[in-house]
C-alpha cells in the first residue's frame, strides 16, 4: 500500500531549522490498521500529513500504491487526495456553513459526480454512520461525537484506499470515542486500510499495529492482538 | 461552459455569509453610487450648453448688411450695402461644402387679419433652407417650397402661436390670412423650441415678398449654417474669410465695421462654453475613475480579507481533492458576482438620486442630469471586469494556500 524510505522533514524556526523527521522507514500493507504514537512533538502529525500528501518531506522516498509522490503539480496532488485518500481529524474540519450531508458530498463533488448522484450516495454513507435523522443539520447543531461520524462518513464517501486519521478521538469522551473506533475497526474489517495518530494506548490497541516515535525515528514498530472497540459501547 | 453545481457553491457561500458580503458589497455599491451621480452631473452641465443653442441650429450664423461708415474707392461714406439673391449663389459657390443651409431674410412687420381677429406679426421672406437653419418643427402642412421660390405664390407657413392667436381654435391649414390687404394661403403650422416669439414669425417664399414688395432682386439678410464638422475654431477662420470676400465683393473699407457684419458672438460664446466642458469632459472621467478604482482595491482589500477567513475552509476542500482552479473559481466569481450585484444596487440608487435632486439643480447650471443607458451597459460590463480585477490576487493568493498550513489547528 505505502513505502516509505529514509524520509526527511524540517521546519524552519527564524534563522534555524527544526529538524522534525530525521530518516523514517515504514511500510504498510493493504488492510493493515496501524497506531502512530509518541510524545507531543515527536513529528507524527507531520508524518501523516506527508503520507497523505498535506506537506512535502525533504528528503526520501515515499511510493503511494506504487506511484512515487513527489514534485507533483498542485493539480495532481488533488486529484490523489480525491481518489487515494481519505482524512479524519481530531477537529473534525468540517465546512461549519453546510450541512452534515453537504458536507459529505463535498469530495464526490470534486470527483465531478452528478449532483443527484452525489446526494444519494452522501446519504448512503451519512446512514451507515447512523446519522440519517441529521443529515440537513448544520455542524454546530451536532455533538462532537455526531461531527466526527460525518467526517468519517465524508471520508468514506469518496471510497479511498488509505484513510488517515490524526487524533480522531481527541476531542472526545471515552464513551464516544470507543464508538467511533467501532466504527473505524469495522471499517477495517471490510478491507480499508487505516493509518492512524493517537496518544492513548487504549485507543492504540484497538489497532493491529503501533509505531512508536521519538526524536523523528522510529523506535518501536509491533504487532498487537486487536481490542475489539464493540464490547465498550 | 455554465456550471450549476459551481455556481450553487458560490451563492451557498455568499448567502451563509451575508455580513462578509455586505461589508465588500458595500464600498463597491457607495464607489459606483458616486461615479453614477458624477457622470450625471457632467451631463446635466452638457445638457445647460446645448439648451443655449436650442433656439437656432447651433451652427447657424446671419450676415447683416448695413450702410458703410468709412469712404473707399472713392466711394462714399454711408452707402447702403444691398445683396441680391446672386449673392446667395456666390456664396454657395465659393464656400462649397463649407455651408450646409444657407437662406435670404426679409423681414418686415405688417397687420395681419383673419376674420376678425388681427395683429402685428414679422414676415420673413425666406427659402427653403431656413427651416433647418432656425429649427422649425412643421406641425401640420409643410415648409416654404422650392416651387413655391420659382412660382412667387402668395403662400405662408405661420407659427403656432399666430395659429392660436388668429384662428382661435380653428385649423388654419387652407385657410387664407390678410397682409394689408394682400391674401395668403396658410399652407403649413410650424413650432419653434426658441420661444414664444419665435413662434409668432409668418414664413413666405423671399421671391413673393420681392415680387410685391420690393421690385427688384433685393435679398435683406442672409442666414446660413456651416457644415457642423467644422470645429468652433475652423467655423470662425470660415467667418472670417467671408467677410473679407463680402467686402471685397461691395467694394467695403476692410476696416468698415458697419456695412457687413456677420455675427459670430455665437461663436465666441460657444468656444468659451467648449473651453469649459471639455474641461470637464477632462476632470470627470479621472474623478469617476478615481471613484472606481478605489472601489476596485476596497473590494479587492476585503476579498484578500475574505480568503484569509476562509483559508481554513480553502484546506479543508483542497484535502478532500479541490483543484486550484476550482479554488480560483469560486473566490473570482463570488468577487465577481457580489461587485456586479452591489455595483448595479450603487447605480440604482445613483440614478435614484438624480432624478430625486435633478430638478433642483437647474440654477447651478445643471439641467435634467442623468446616465443614459448606454452608460449604464459600459457600466456593468466594467463592474465586471473590476469585481474579476478585485478577485484575482485574492483568488491566485487562495488556491496557494497550502492545506497543511490551511489546517493547522487554531
Ligand atoms: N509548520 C511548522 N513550522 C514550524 N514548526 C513546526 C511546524 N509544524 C510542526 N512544527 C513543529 O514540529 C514538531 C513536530 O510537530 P508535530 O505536529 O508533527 O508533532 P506531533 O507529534 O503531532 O505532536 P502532538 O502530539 O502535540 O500533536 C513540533 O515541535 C512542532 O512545533
Ligand atoms: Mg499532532
Amino acid at each position: 500500500m505505502l513505502k516509505i524510505h529514509q524520509l526527511h522533514k524540517s521546519y524552519p524556526i527564524g534563522d534555524s531549522s527544526l529538524h522534525v523527521l530525521k530518516g523514517i522507514d515504514l511500510s504498510v500493507k493493504e488492510g493493515e490498521m496501524v497506531a502512530i504514537m509518541g510524545s507531543s512533538g515527536s513529528g507524527k502529525s507531520t508524518l501523516l500529513n506527508i503520507i497523505g500528501m498535506l506537506d512535502e518531506a525533504d528528503e526520501g522516498e515515499y511510493i503511494l500504491d506504487g506511484l512515487p509522490i513527489k514534485d507533483l503539480t498542485e493539480k495532481k496532488a488533488a486529484v490523489y487526495r480525491n481518489k487515494f485518500l481519505g482524512f479524519i481529524f481530531q477537529s473534525f474540519n468540517l465546512i461549519n456553513y453546510k450541512t452534515a450531508l453537504e458536507n459529505v458530498a463535498l469530495p464526490l463533488y470534486y470527483q465531478g459526480m452528478k449532483r443527484a448522484e452525489r446526494q444519494e450516495l452522501a446519504m448512503f454513507h451519512l446512514e451507515k454512520v447512523g446519522l440519517t435523522d441529521w443529515a440537513k443539520h448544520l455542524p454546530k447543531e451536532l455533538s462532537g461525537g455526531q461531527n466526527q461520524r460525518v467526517a468519517i462518513a465524508r471520508a468514506l464517501a469518496a471510497n479511498p484506499k488509505l484513510l488517515l486519521a490524526d487524533e480522531p478521538t481527541g476531542a472526545l469522551d471515552t464513551k464516544t470515542s470507543y464508538e467511533i473506533m467501532a466504527f473505524i475497526q469495522q471499517l477495517n474489517d471490510e478491507g480499508k486500510t487505516i493509518l492512524m495518530v493517537t496518544h492513548e494506548e487504549d485507543i492504540a490497541n484497538m489497532c493491529k499495529r503501533i509505531v512508536r516515535l521519538r526524536d523523528g525515528i522510529i523506535m518501536e514498530d509491533t504487532k498487537v492482538t486487536q481490542v475489539r472497540a464493540e464490547q465498550y459501547v | 461552459m455554465f456550471d450549476l453545481d459551481l455556481w450553487r457553491e458560490i451563492f451557498q457561500s455568499i448567502n451563509k455569509n451575508k455580513t462578509r458580503a455586505l461589508l465588500s458589497g458595500f464600498t463597491v455599491a457607495f464607489a459606483i453610487m458616486l461615479f453614477t451621480i458624477l457622470f450625471g452631473i457632467a451631463n446635466g452641465l452638457e445638457n445647460t450648453f446645448e439648451k443655449f443653442f436650442i433656439r437656432r441650429a447651433e451652427n447657424a450664423i446671419n450676415i447683416r448688411f448695413g450702410t458703410t461708415s468709412k469712404p473707399y474707392k472713392g466711394l462714399q461714406i454711408g452707402r447702403q450695402i444691398q445683396p441680391t439673391s446672386a449673392d446667395l449663389i456666390y456664396l454657395k459657390k465659393e464656400f462649397g461644402d463649407n455651408i450646409e443651409y444657407i437662406s435670404s431674410k426679409i423681414s418686415r412687420g405688417y397687420q395681419v387679419k383673419y376674420k376678425k381677429q388681427k395683429g402685428g406679426y414679422t414676415i420673413s421672406g425666406v427659402s427653403p433652407d431656413y427651416q433647418y437653419i432656425e429649427k422649425a418643427e412643421i406641425e401640420d402642412g409643410r415648409f416654404i417650397s422650392l416651387k413655391d421660390i420659382y412660382t412667387k405664390d402668395k403662400v405662408c407657413v405661420i407659427g403656432r402661436l399666430v395659429e392660436e392667436d388668429l384662428f382661435l381654435k380653428e385649423s388654419a391649414m387652407g385657410k387664407y390670412i390678410d397682409l394689408e390687404g394682400v391674401q395668403y394661403k396658410v399652407v403649413g403650422v410650424y413650432s419653434d423650441g426658441g420661444g414664444d416669439s419665435q413662434e409668432r414669425v409668418i414664413y413666405a417664399p423671399y421671391t413673393t415678398i420681392q415680387r410685391l414688395y420690393l421690385g427688384n432682386d433685393d435679398i435683406g439678410n442672409i442666414s446660413l449654417t456651416y457644415n457642423p464638422n467644422l470645429s468652433v475654431d475652423q467655423a470662425l477662420a470660415l467667418v472670417k474669410d467671408m467677410t473679407v470676400k463680402l467686402k471685397n465683393k461691395f467694394d467695403i473699407a476692410p476696416n468698415d465695421q458697419r456695412g457687413i457684419r456677420i455675427g459670430d458672438g455665437v461663436l465666441n460664446a460657444k468656444k468659451r462654453l467648449d473651453n469649459i466642458s471639455s474641461g470637464l469632459g477632462a476632470l470627470i472621467p479621472i474623478i469617476g475613475f478615481g471613484t472606481l478604482i478605489a472601489g476596485i482595491l476596497g473590494i479587492s482589500n476585503i476579498m484578500i480579507f475574505i480568503v484569509k477567513e476562509r483559508t481554513k475552509e480553502i484546506g479543508i476542500r483542497k484535502a478532500l481533492g479541490a483543484s486550484p482552479k476550482s479554488i480560483v473559481s469560486i473566490i473570482l466569481l463570488e468577487s465577481i458576482l457580489i461587485t456586479a450585484i452591489t455595483g448595479y444596487i450603487g447605480l440604482l440608487i445613483g440614478v435614484g438620486i438624480l432624478k430625486a435632486v435633478g430638478s433642483s439643480l437647474e440654477r447651478y447650471f445643471i439641467t435634467n442630469p442623468s446616465v443614459n443607458s448606454s452608460i449604464l451597459l459600459t457600466a456593468t460590463i466594467v463592474l465586471i471586469i473590476a469585481g474579476a480585477i478585485a478577485g484575482f490576487l485574492p483568488a491566485k493568493r487562495a488556491s496557494k494556500i497550502k492545506p497543511i498550513i490551511a489546517l493547522r489547528d487554531g
